[in-house]
């Protein structure tokens, strides 16, 4: 029982928006639809959710084919980055939308609404309208009303999106603690794949339109299924054809001796970690160390150094026809 | 949660200009607010030359022998008549045009297709073409003898043409954009994300159009209404051409204002006149009232 989609494409106009997507998904757990921003990860979600329908393919939610059934009988949850609040309506009546649409009786609304309230720690606020809350506490209401109609799903379209940093970060760590509790499967979109590897229980790689990879966060960031999902994961640099993360590079101070000989051309030393460019003949490799080995080296610009992959690092060819923007930031 | 402990949203105060030593920029601030009152009295002179003044004559005619006007205008059971004939078709153009208006603009914000832009250019024609134009074009098509509807509809016992039909027919038209133009830019702006929100959690069309999107464009709703009242009530040129104007039958109020003034009866002309604009005015005054502040 879980989520099952099934060669899904979709098109808008010329643009290939989805190229026969299969991927299964599984009850209870936590997964992340990482991309780059048009990817095809949004109207995946979105095909899910019915808020999209699919050129071809189907969609089965445990066990039922929800491929022609409209978003409103499909019984998922759905959060969306800019929170979509009815602005004219309390936070209360927000949680309570579904299940007024639903006809539940007057008394179980309220147990319910409070309940979910207190969840999302909104209580204090059911009276206030949307604008007069902070970003952050308007997207957990937008959870606490999705999870209010008692979804078989649960959606979130790069829910942190737009808020800062900081609450990013809190409101990251409380998803996988409301997960933890509430246990409903859960779906979100995210292009930051810190957000993914520190919240999913499983990740699906998704680039322009395909799905490059599918697993633990581990297993992508330690077996890498191709340059792509390499590059996405983490910081990346080169050394001869092969990629290669800056942490794992083993630098020595020395002009002879075994490894790839380079001079150092440039510091950066960013909190507790210390970045260097070391030019080789042919290339420029970036390397980075902790503020303690590079005293211990006792490196300077222009130093001759030897470089050198670190046993048990994760290695990937590097695939001439990837051709993607910078991402990495090291 | 950090956020969660505020009590209130916090809003940072916005940090006053520190006056800059020297004068450089409290020059330039005289100069700002010296630029604010000639811009405010542009303003000012300008509305009172178009509007105030001459609404206030008009309002200074109609009391001129005190209330006797008014009283008079009321004891004319044919006058009593053409106000509420103005009123009747007013309303009924404010309930046409509200239905149509939400429905078209739903149409052209939420919807693709072929000509739409056409369409929206089509709507602002009642504004550009004179009441006069549309009130010919309407003989053109129903008249009782030789239009292309006319004919057919008056044997099958209905009067379009110089009855209440043709009046209300002319009146909507001109009306016909001012709800649409009111909502169109409301439906933009809020977009659609709070109707998918409502339909991802199971509210149907319906149900999203009474509980999402109408909570919504409610005020554009009201204004737009209100406009179109108040636009209605004042509709002359075409009205004229259409309505044949019998006394105590077809006959507008705006027609009375015209016909009193024709002969003489200047008074009673302005005492008309001021129960006209006074009706609309006070219909959007009302609104402005009601309307909360935050809504714009």
């Amino acid at each position: 029982m879980s989520i099952e989609v099934s060669q899904i494409s979709k098109r808008f106009g010329d643009f290939v928006a989805l190229d026969d997507v299969s991927v299964t998904i599984p009850s209870g757990g936590l997964t992340a639809l990482l991309g780059p921003s048009g990817g095809g990860k949004s109207t995946l979600l979105r095909i899910i959710a019915g808020l999209e329908y699919p050129d071809e393919g189907s969609v089965v939610i445990e066990g039922v084919d929800a491929t022609d059934l409209p978003a409103q009988n499909r019984n998922v949850g759905f959060v969306f980055q800019h929170y979509a609040a009815f602005k004219h309506l309390s936070v209360y009546r927000n949680v309570a939308f579904g299940l007024e649409i639903r006809k539940r009786p007057k008394d179980e609304i309220h147990r319910r609404v409070m309940e979910l309230l207190e969840l999302v720690h909104l209580e204090q606020f059911a009276d206030r309208k949307p604008a007069q809350l902070s970003g952050g506490q308007r997207q957990r209401m937008a959870l606490a009303r999705a999870l209010a109609v008692e979804p078989t799903v649960l959606l979130l379209d790069e829910p942190f999106g737009a808020l800062d940093a900081k609450v990013r970060k809190e409101l990251r760590d409380w998803l996988r603690r409301l997960h933890d509790e509430v246990h409903v499967t859960t779906v979100f979109v995210t292009h930051d794949q810190e957000e993914a590897l520190e919240v999913a229980d499983e990740i699906v790689v998704i680039n322009e339109g395909r799905i490059e990879q599918i697993g633990t966060p581990d297993q992508l960031y330690d077996e890498p299924a191709g340059d792509f999902v390499m590059r996405f994961l983490g910081p990346v640099t080169q050394l001869g054809g092969q990629l290669v993360r800056p942490h794992d590079l083993h630098l020595r101070a020395h002009a002879d001796g075994v490894g790839v000989p380079g001079e150092v051309s440039r510091i950066i030393r960013v909190g507790f970690e210390v970045r260097l460019d070391v030019t080789t003949a042919d290339q420029v490799v970036g390397v980075s160390v902790t503020r303690a080995q590079f005293l211990s080296l006792g490196l300077d610009v222009g130093a001759p150094v030897r470089l050198e992959v670190a046993p048990n690092a994760t290695t990937v060819a590097v695939d001439p026809t990837v051709d993607l923007p910078e991402l990495v930031d090291a | 949660m950090a956020d969660t402990l505020v009590a209130e949203p916090v809003v940072a105060p916005p940090t006053p200009p520190r006056p800059q030593p020297g004068g450089s920029a409290r020059r330039l601030r005289r100069r700002s607010r010296a630029v604010r009152y000639t811009f405010r009295a542009i303003v000012v002179v300008y509305l009172v030359m178009l509007v105030g003044w001459p609404l206030t004559l008009v309002a200074q005619r109609a009391f001129g022998k005190g209330l006797t006007d008014i009283q008079e205008l009321f004891a004319d059971p044919q006058i009593r008549h053409a106000f509420i004939l103005t009123v009747v078709v007013a309303l009924i153009s404010v309930a046409i045009n509200t239905v149509f208006g939400i429905s078209i603009s739903i149409l052209l914000v939420r919807y693709e297709f072929p000509g739409k832009r056409v369409l929206s250019a089509f709507i602002d024609l009642p504004l550009a073409v004179s009441p006069i134009v549309v009130g010919l074009s309407l003989v053109l098509v129903y008249n009782g003898r030789s239009g292309w509807f006319g004919p057919a509809l008056e044997s099958a016992g209905f009067k379009v043409m110089y009855a209440a039909p043709a009046i209300i027919m002319a009146t909507t038209f001109v009306s016909l954009p001012l709800v649409i133009r009111e909502v169109v830019p409301v439906l933009q702006e809020i977009g659609t994300d709070q109707e998918q929100a409502a339909r991802s959690l199971g509210a149907n069309a319906f149900q999203r159009f009474r509980r999402i999107t109408l909570p919504s464009i409610k005020w554009a709703v009201i204004y737009g209404m209100v406009l179109t009242l108040a636009r209605s009530l004042g509709e002359f040129g075409a009205v004229k051409v259409v309505s044949g104007n019998v006394l105590g039958v077809t006959r507008t109020a705006t027609l009375v204002v015209e016909e009193k003034y024709l002969n003489f009866d200047k008074s009673g002309a302005y005492a008309t006149a001021f129960l006209l604009a006074l009706i609309s005015v006070a219909c959007i005054i009302t609104v402005s009232l009601l309307r909360p502040k935050d809504q714009g």
